[in-house]
């Protein structure tokens, strides 16, 4: 049953969304990633994983928030698809550390997709990054770091909407990172919210 | 082959449709082959803009053609089909492109899963009254009271507008080519000067229509390049001029001519062939210019580049969508009740003063 609905999954939720994606100066593999993208919409999730090549979704684990996926039979139904890690936002405690849960989860084979604004913004605008990413690239630093920038998903389901328009939207996955040796928590943050913008620029240059 | 015979005639095709359709698709396949070639090529002495151009196009209107072809062989439904899905792909770049706001969300949602199906429905059971009038009234009706009730009032007519606007040109407009398929037809025969019913496929009316407009657009690209001098509007686009309007439209007349004389695909008399061939591609190149104009207003090139990587439907179709309406309300009025037409016609000169 499972092999049946997740590429019917998959396949609706590239139809909806309509996403291109576009690899820019890196190629799919199935080495142990960590694809960072800015939020803007609830399908964000679902889509940069469906958008990912065959092989690499059933390893590749998004990780997304508890109250959102966990609200209803058909959420969980969902997400329980597309192998997501559920986070839950409000009980963030030392001993039960979202960030030793993931990589717990993912072990030596599987990938993560996060998005480090840890909420959407509702103006498009992207946030500062929250910390787990550096944490995480602190105690895997053998992990990819890839820059995913998203656009025109917010238009297809915004904030607080439960039906989505079809329209068309764009994915643009960029070369790797890695934390680098003695880099600080704020710097490793901004260079790789930077590497986002960067790809956001390029993608209104070309078009 | 008696089995292969009985699914053949009820297909839309017969004989001289089907020997237009391997004509079509030769040609474009002949086009097809020479594009790749030209762009293999080293390239000094040509226009390598050009010749992506022509690839570009070349390449679209032979999978359109395809896609036809093997649609019409299997009946009018699937070609309706057909068409719907390509409106609905052109209605999303074309919203895609327009800045719409939060409020104007779920009118969308019903844009996309409601008037489109509906419209594309109606044709499909040849509900004439109904889908002449559900988009145009209804539905403009229907979206500004929609996106009212959202509270969002900024720029409120501009988006109304906008949304009314694609909804019309990439449904609306497009949904009559399939149209065409379901018209009754009458023929004058040109010996006894009767009107007599018309026993060819519909099938042929379609495909001529399509033809002519690639013939249409084909000649005005060709006519800008060698004897443009006077620019339409250069704000609009830099290439396109009056000499390449009316040459194509003379030119599209006199392939329309020759291909009724040759292979008589539609209930047209010569003349009327000729006559509806240049009125076609007149509306074909206002189509192009004012998606043009849109594209300008909004700072893009083209819709295929406004998501990377997407095919851009709506920059093959906007001629197809200005002259499908008016194709299909002039046959349908001239040749569907040809006595009614003259009965108006009569009526219409009598109020003339002299």
């Amino acid at each position: 049953m499972k092999s049946l609905s997740v590429p019917v999954l998959a396949g609706l939720a590239k139809f909806f969304s309509g996403a291109t994606v576009r690899w820019v100066g890196c190629e799919p593999d199935s080495c142990q990633r960590v694809y960072f993208a800015n939020h803007t919409s609830h399908l964000d999730a679902l889509v940069l994983w469906a958008s990912l090549p065959k092989q690499l979704r059933s390893i590749t684990r998004p990780v997304a928030a508890k109250d959102y996926w966990d609200g209803g039979p058909v959420r969980r139904y969902v997400s329980s698809l597309f192998n997501v890690i559920l986070i839950d936002r409000k009980q963030v405690k030392a001993h039960n550390s979202p960030i030793d849960m993931m990589i717990r989860e993912i072990g030596s084979r599987d990938s993560l997709i996060v998005f480090p604004e840890g909420s959407r913004n509702p103006t498009g605008e992207m946030r500062d990054f929250k910390s787990g990413m550096y944490y995480l690239a602190k105690k895997r630093p053998d992990l990819e770091f890839m820059p995913v920038y998203i656009d025109n998903l917010n238009r297809v389901m915004p904030k607080g909407e439960f039906l989505p328009v079809p329209l068309l939207s764009c994915i643009t996955i960029g070369p790797p990172m890695w934390l680098e040796t003695g880099e600080r928590k704020q710097q490793f943050l901004s260079r790789a919210r930077a590497e986002i913008v960067k790809l956001k620029e390029q993608d209104s240059n070309e078009a | 082959m008696p089995l292969l015979q009985s699914w053949f005639d009820r297909s839309l095709l017969d004989g001289k449709t089907l020997i237009l359709l391997v004509a079509i698709l030769l040609v474009l396949g002949i086009c097809w082959i020479g594009s790749r070639l030209l762009r293999r090529q080293p390239a000094a002495n040509l226009d390598a803009a050009i010749i992506r151009t022509f690839d570009n196009r070349v390449s679209a209107w032979l999978m359109i053609c395809l896609l036809l072809a093997v649609t019409m062989m299997f009946g009018q439904i699937l070609t309706v089909v057909f068409f719907f899905f390509v409106s609905f792909w052109a209605l999303r770049e074309f919203i895609t492109m327009t800045p719409t706001r939060r409020g104007d969300h779920r009118t969308l949602f019903w844009v996309f899963f409601l008037f489109t199906p509906l419209q594309y429905v109606m044709v499909a059971l040849d509900k004439y009254q109904l889908y002449t009038i559900v988009i145009p009234v209804y539905a403009s009706l229907f979206i500004p009271g929609r996106i009212a009730m959202t509270g969002d009032t900024k720029r409120f007519l501009e988006r109304i507008a906008k949304i009314q606007f694609g909804l019309l040109i990439c449904v609306y407009a497009l949904s009559h080519a399939p149209a065409l398929l379901y018209l009754k037809l009458h023929r004058l025969n040109l010996t006894t000067y009767e009107w007599e019913e018309w026993d060819g496929k519909p099938a042929g009316v379609l495909l001529f229509f399509v033809v002519m407009v690639q013939v249409s657009d084909t000649l005005h690209f060709a006519w800008d390049r060698l004897f443009g001098k006077h620019v339409i509007a250069p704000t609009v686009n830099s290439t396109r001029t009056w000499e390449g309007i009316i040459g194509a439209a003379v030119g599209t007349a006199v392939a329309g001519m020759l291909i009724q004389l040759l292979l008589p695909v539609t209930p047209f008399t010569w003349y009327g062939a000729g006559i509806m061939a240049a009125l076609i591609s007149v509306m074909a190149s206002s189509g192009s210019m004012t998606m043009s104009a849109i594209k300008r207003d909004r700072g893009v090139k083209d819709y295929g580049t406004l998501v990377q990587g997407h095919a851009g439907v709506l920059d093959r179709i906007d001629s197809v969508c200005f002259a499908a309406p008016i194709f299909f309300h002039v046959t349908r009025f001239f040749l569907e009740r040809p006595e009614k037409a003259a009965e108006v016609t009569r009526e219409l000169t009598s109020l003339l003063p002299f």
